[in-house]
């Protein structure tokens, strides 16, 4: 059953993959703002002229 | 910590710079295509099961290789472009910036039809390597890699050249679709190649299964799912013009769902061969997955939480209200099928497809509807042409789904049923499993019917968007202003360019290295690595000889594994049906292995020597002539046809590399083996009164068939 290794040990090259990528977005501020980009997305369709949000 | 420009003292500098609208716009009429496409092959499917007639006796058009059709057209053509669509219209707009190249959008958006095309050709044509939802031959593998990966890169290098520091969580949600689609779609599609049509599977019997519903399961979960939350996570705030009910939630639920969702493909396997400790492996993660699935249907249905009254008045937001209520309701039923005991019962029946479809047409079709209908009329600056139309067309394919799902429940419930019931003597209450299948073709019908229903509904929406794109013209791209993120990073701290590197570059670095490291270890090792584990665990247990591997390869072609399991679970009532149950140990030359997930027709794997020669011939000519009422297709070419005996050296050299202990030479005289034994079959046959030659490709067939678990049955006799 040398096939359960393999998909074990690519199971967790992808899961420490993702774990670097939680890590760095943690570390990074990615997610201290929890409120502020749900409402952003829906500011973005406005065209320039008629935005009132620079940000 | 957000956006410090405000604070700052540097004035802010505005990039001027516009959406790419074309793209958008040629994805979504991909997804529209190729979903009528795919669902019209599934109409045929579908009734070809209720009246066999249907599959025209040809071999292009027969279910086998229509069925592969219509899954691979669904999941890579319709969702997949699906997905696409949507991404190529969300991740610019949240990320603030256009998508990195137009060359590499042009060459994902090419060369993804390209394959679809490919696809639509190859398989009628019965080119398949029989891994279901992965059946394309190893070139269009290799293209299906490479166009994969022009998509991943133009999405990486468009999030590294963002204008906000913060990443949307649709954005995650498509980066880690990408990135674990590449990663299952190399491993599970390593072959060796004997010509350029055909190839084998490196992985035999139980390990290639076990590989097989690894990515099966996941294909489920990275094609159909994730990226799906992530479009859900853009268009349905966009849609009902209000924020997600809890961004928190989106990210807890994100992680979660992705570690988890890996773990738990052995719960296609439950009661086979699969070592015991796997299947509960798989089970215990199924049965996780519930919490981070729910997490994502709350937060899409509380995102409307009064504004109801916004979703009785519109048509998008209704479509989407039942996408992600169907969504919560697969992703329950998933872990409950997950259960062992819930297993026994519904694995092989129509409760599965009923299960998929519910998935399929509620949530994947809803949503690429909603977003649709929602996206139109922006790409081309024009209401929609008519929301009682697109009214229309909700209410169908509702209906559509109810027509569709329940018969299919109650069609798993009484097969399953009639299956496993025995008379108070201790008998098979239904000893022939025909009586099983003709009683659910009055289900079968019905089911149809739903499918008719949600593609009327699916034809008033290609009108309804033609009208609307007729009516307008297309904006080809959406202007946009925002601060650079240098200008943002400047402000923010003093330290530049190396800031900026380390904090974007690791998005990169890690992706792409992981993926990489991983294609290239995995190529290089996995196959030596493979074959030494292939040792015979059962001495009586012997590789095919020439012709019955010839036959295996008639098998794998016919696609017979879509409705014939080759798996005897150690129940009761299926060891008094088809005979001992199955073991490991008997699948070990089984490159690629057939154990099938459905049964549609009788389990074969204990087959061999249960007719004579020319039951099967008769059989293979005309089904009905040795079972009347039965649905299987006439394969009346396969008596005409001449076996193609020129690969066989070509075959037995693949196996021998794959661990199959063929002696030293034996490809020198495989065919004159394969004739002797075509020989024997063909005087078996003129005793019964057939005339035919050994070199037709029936004789291929049979000898396999005859094979089929015969080795171990003198060892328990």
């Amino acid at each position: 059953m040398s096939a359960l290794y393999l998909l074990i040990g690519i199971g967790l090259l992808l899961a420490s993959g993702f774990l670097l990528t939680f890590l760095w977005s943690v570390k990074t501020g990615q997610f201290d703002d929890d409120y502020t980009p749900s409402v952003r997305i829906l500011f973005e369709d406005e065209e320039p002229g008629t935005s009132k949000e620079p940000e | 910590m957000e956006v410090t420009s405000r604070t700052g003292t540097a004035p802010l500098e505005l990039d001027e710079f516009a959406y790419d609208n074309k793209i958008v716009r040629n994805f979504a009429f991909a997804t529209v295509i190729w979903g009528g496409v795919g669902m019209l092959v599934g109409l045929l499917a579908a009734f070809q099961l209720a009246y066999p007639d249907l599959n025209f006796d040809l071999p292009y058009t027969t279910f086998g290789r229509i069925r592969p059709l219509h899954t691979n057209a669904v999941i890579f053509a319709f969702v997949g472009n699906g997905f696409f669509t949507g991404l190529y219209y969300a991740a610019p707009r949240v990320l603030k910036t256009p998508m990195y190249s137009k060359l590499l959008g042009q060459v994902h958006f090419w060369g993804w039809q390209a394959i679809i095309v490919a696809a639509a050709i190859t398989l009628p044509l019965g080119i398949t390597s029989s891994k279901e939802y992965a059946e394309l031959e190893w070139p269009i593998d290799i293209a299906i890699a490479i166009v994969w990966l022009v998509g991943t890169c133009n999405l990486i290098m468009t999030m590294i050249h963002r204008r906000t520091k913060h990443i949307y969580a649709a954005v995650w949600f498509f980066i880690a679709s990408y990135v674990t689609v590449a990663l299952l779609h190399v491993v599970n599609n390593l072959e060796i190649p004997i010509s350029f049509t055909k190839s084998y599977s490196i992985y035999a019997g139980v390990q290639d299964a076990l590989v097989q519903w690894w990515y099966g399961h996941n294909a489920v979960a990275f094609v159909l799912t994730t990226p799906y939350l992530g479009l859900m996570y853009y268009f349905l705030p966009k849609a009902a013009n209000r924020p997600i009910y809890s961004y928190r939630l989106s990210i807890v639920h994100f992680w979660s769902l992705i570690f988890i969702y890996i773990w738990a493909g052995p719960h296609h396997l439950l009661y086979t061969a699969l070592p015991d400790w796997a299947q509960s492996l798989g089970t215990a993660f199924s049965i996780m997955l519930l919490a981070p699935s729910w997490g994502g249907m709350i937060n899409g249905l509380m995102t409307l939480r009064g504004a109801w009254d916004k979703v009785r008045d519109d048509v998008v937001l209704k479509f989407m209200v039942v996408a992600v209520t169907a969504y919560g309701m697969a992703t329950f039923e998933g872990p409950m099928l997950s259960l062992k005991n819930v297993s026994a019962i519904a694995h092989y029946t129509d409760w599965i497809v009923a299960h998929v479809h519910v998935g399929a047409l509620g949530w994947n079709g809803f949503l690429t509807f909603g977003m649709l209908y929602w996206l139109f009329p922006r790409l081309y600056n024009r209401p929609l042409y008519s929301p009682k139309l697109a009214n229309f067309h909700f209410w169908i394919a509702t209906l559509g789904i109810l027509f569709y799902a329940i018969p299919m429940y109650w069609a798993g419930w009484v097969q399953s049923a009639m299956w496993k019931e025995f008379t108070e003597d201790g008998f098979l209450k239904y000893p022939n499993f025909l009586e099983t299948v003709t009683q659910l073709i009055p289900y079968y019908i019905l089911r149809g019917v739903g499918g008719t229903l949600y593609l009327i509904g699916w034809a008033t929406m290609i009108y309804n968007l033609f009208k609307t794109a007729q009516a307008g013209k297309l904006k080809a791209e959406d202007r946009a202003q925002a601060p650079s993120l240098a200008t943002l990073q400047h402000q923010e701290a003093g330290e530049y360019w190396h800031r900026r590197w380390f904090e974007r570059k690791p998005v990169l670095l890690t992706v792409m290295s992981l993926v990489v490291v991983a294609i290239g270890g995995i190529v290089e090792m996995i196959p030596t690595f493979m074959v030494s584990s292939n040792i015979p665990t059962i001495s009586s247990v012997k590789p095919y000889t020439p012709l019955e591997l010839q036959g295996r390869d008639l098998y794998i072609r016919e696609g017979c594994y879509t409705c014939h399991s080759q798996m005897i679970r150690p129940f009761r009532d299926e060891i008094e049906r088809y005979g001992e149950y199955s073991k490991a140990g008997e699948f070990i030359y089984d490159f690629p292995f057939q154990w099938g997930s459905k049964r549609t027709g009788p389990d074969l794997h204990r087959i061999g020597g249960k007719y004579p020669d020319s039951w099967h011939y008769n059989h293979m000519e005309d089904p009905t002539s040795m079972s009347p009422g039965s649905i299987m297709p006439r394969y009346p070419w396969l008596l005409d046809d001449d076996l193609d005996t020129s690969n066989t050296r070509a075959k037995i050299n693949a196996m021998r590399i794959l661990g199959v202990p063929y002696e030293k030479g034996f490809e020198n005289e495989a065919n004159e083996n394969l004739m002797a034994q075509a020989a024997i079959i063909v005087e078996s046959l003129g005793d019964a009164g057939i005339k035919t030659r050994p070199d037709k490709e029936i004789v291929a067939l049979i000898a396999y068939l005859q094979r089929l678990g015969t080795d171990i049955k003198a060892e328990i006799r």
